[in-house]
């Protein structure tokens, strides 16, 4: 197909065109070149944003990792001093790295488990349905605020409603939220606390089975047991793996809940010490700013990683149709 | 109701009467257990400070008020203050997200542009994208500006489009609404914007909704980017200014700090409340939390 080039269209006037065929084509083109700035005028709100608030400061935050910056001084090259000192002097960071881990290793599955089995238990012709999810939804919506971190600082303190509980059973119970053994599970047992958010979406994908697979798995004797093993699971597996995705990264990132039951602290020593809270300290408290950015990119770097393995895991798990 | 309209295949069949009511039992009984810390919250707000560690039940054996009166004036201003600051951030935050996240969506789903496909891609990585990677850098250029303990740090990038899940939520709506409706109104002799405001925009209310009640929740909620730029006590929003009530008093006066978080709380199960359907929707199509 014979394309007249841009600068001809643009410069000569329609009329002034042989008739025909290059006219139609020219038309068509200068129809296309319309569209595609007027899509250009719609984006570009998204495209400063992305370049000025997303892409420039992630290239200068690789240029700080490579630093020691303080707002003050002028940012002075330390090559790959910030990196090293992580991962060999800095005992506090591999600490943080440590509680983050366990938190989403521990939490992550736990919420998705709870979320599972309730999505399973309120799925189809039960009466009632959308009042049940709204109130296990609830805790997801609210679970991220300041509130609800001082609520927990205190249903776990030492004279907080879990002891009181506890006491009525004539246990004694620890000061969980100030005891480093115990601190971070509080911590946990929030996260699990907000599995409405992954059931609405496993509820949504139980909705997208064909009820005919059940009725064909039921005609050749299938017992429940095994129509959740051979449909409903496999069937599923996708959305478990966009819940894990999703979750694992939220997780990772978790800061408002350890900043606020430890103070802005990470304590009791260090045992809820969140990689973000960290990050925060080094960089906005003590303002060791080139340190926090090379945080900031070995989070990347981890997020980046942990996507990755469990995409490529994702091959022996996920059933993504008849491919196989 | 929907449950008699047509027979139901076997395995869906109500359970038999006794493990149905159960099932609901055990559902609820759950639910309670789950509700169990909100529920104390709220009834430890209504206590006598010296009682609420003493009684875990729910009905408090004295009422009073006494602890939001006391927690209205805790701080350097009255609680209504920071509800007022929180709910102009909110509410700019809300705005700048359905104009510019709407823009750029319409643009993905309906029009086409070079390297489309490239730029579709690098906005889907950018929802994947932690906010700790550029918010150093960030805070050193809004530091320049000046900007901090104002809100434009807070608002302006939100004018930009950056909350990226916004506009995949938008991009997914648009395309399911049928092409023949912007032909139409072309023929009619109406441009793109015209057809982006008078068609597309109307027919967006579902997913115009759900970003507006996401956003407005989110930034209720956010405590670590307001914290971070919102440090003078004149400014504080409800979540800063929650926070500074916890460290000024520390251990002492839970049940003022009860009060307020019970306040801070309201508009979130409001807003919950009127557009549960929205939320669920959104949540279900997008994973949003």
């Amino acid at each position: 197909m014979s394309v007249t080039p841009d600068s001809a269209v643009a410069t000569v006037p329609p009329r002034a065109q042989p008739p025909g065929g290059r006219r139609r084509i020219s038309r068509v083109n200068a129809h296309k070149r319309r569209e595609a700035r007027t899509a250009y005028v719609f984006l570009a709100p998204w495209f400063i944003g992305l370049f000025v608030i997303t892409v420039g400061p992630i290239l200068a935050s690789l240029y700080l990792s490579f630093t020691d910056y303080n707002l003050l001084e002028a940012a002075k090259w330390v090559g790959w001093d910030n990196y090293s000192k992580l991962f060999t002097v800095d005992t506090r960071f591999l600490t943080s790295l440590k509680v983050t881990t366990i938190y989403v290793v521990v939490s992550v599955p736990l919420q998705l488990a709870f979320a599972l089995g309730l999505a399973l238990a309120l799925d189809r012709g039960l009466r009632g349905l959308s009042f049940y999810r709204s109130i296990y939804y609830l805790p997801s919506l609210l679970g991220g605020s300041v509130a609800i971190a001082i609520l927990w600082r205190k249903l776990f303190g030492s004279d907080g409603l879990v002891n009181a509980l506890l006491d009525v059973f004539g246990i004694q119970g620890a000061g969980w939220v100030s005891d480093p053994d115990t601190a971070l599970g509080t911590l946990i047992l929030l996260h699990v606390w907000t599995f409405g958010a992954p059931m609405v979406i496993f509820l949504a994908g139980l909705r997208q089975i064909p009820q005919s697979y059940y009725e064909a798995a039921q005609v050749d004797g299938a017992g429940k047991l095994r129509q959740f093993r051979s449909i409903t699971l496999p069937l599923l597996t996708p959305i478990i793996f966009f819940n894990l995705v999703l979750e694992v990264i939220k997780s990772f990132q978790s800061f408002t809940q350890s900043f606020i039951v430890s103070s802005g602290t990470g304590g009791p020593v260090d045992s809820t010490l969140f990689y973000t809270l960290y990050l925060y300290l080094k960089g906005f408290k003590s303002y060791e700013m080139g340190y926090a950015a090379a945080m900031a990119w070995v989070l990347l770097l981890i997020i980046a990683g942990l996507t990755g393995v469990n995409f490529l895991a994702s091959k022996y798990w996920v059933f993504y149709g008849d491919t196989k | 109701m929907a449950t008699r309209s047509k027979p139901l295949p076997l395995l869906f069949r109500p359970l038999p009467r006794g493990s149905r009511v159960l099932k609901h039992i055990l559902l609820i009984a759950f639910g309670l257990v789950m509700l169990y810390p909100l529920l104390w919250m709220v009834s430890s707000s209504l206590k006598p400070e010296d009682l609420i560690f003493r009684e875990p039940g729910l009905w408090p054996s004295t009422f009073t008020l006494e602890n939001y009166s006391e927690g209205w004036t805790a701080l350097k201003h009255s609680f209504g203050y920071y509800l007022w600051n929180s709910a102009v951030l909110t509410g700019l935050t809300v705005v700048a997200n359905l104009v510019a996240c709407s823009l750029a969506a319409y643009a993905f789903a309906r029009l086409d542009f070079p390297l489309k496909k490239l730029w579709f891609a690098v906005m889907l990585g950018s929802i994947m994208l932690p906010y700790h990677v550029t918010v150093v850098p960030q805070y050193i250029v809004f530091s320049k500006l000046d900007w901090i303990n104002t809100i434009w740090p807070l608002i302006v990038p939100k004018f930009l489009a950056t909350d990226a899940f916004f506009i995949f939520l938008m991009v997914q709506f648009i395309r399911t609404l049928p092409r023949e409706l912007d032909e139409a109104a072309a023929i009619d002799g109406a441009g793109y914007w015209r057809v982006f405001l008078q068609v597309i925009l109307p027919l967006c209310t579902p997913a115009l909704a759900t970003t507006g009640i996401f956003t407005f929740i989110w930034t209720w909620n956010d405590f670590f980017s307001q914290n971070l730029y919102l440090t003078n006590s004149d400014n504080l929003t409800v979540a800063v200014a929650l926070r500074s009530f916890l460290d000024s008093s520390g251990e002492s006066s839970w049940g003022p700090m009860f009060a307020m978080s019970i306040v801070s709380l309201g508009p979130i199960f409001g807003f919950f409340l009127a557009g549960q359907k929205y939320l669920i929707r959104g949540v279900a199509t997008t994973g949003l939390k």
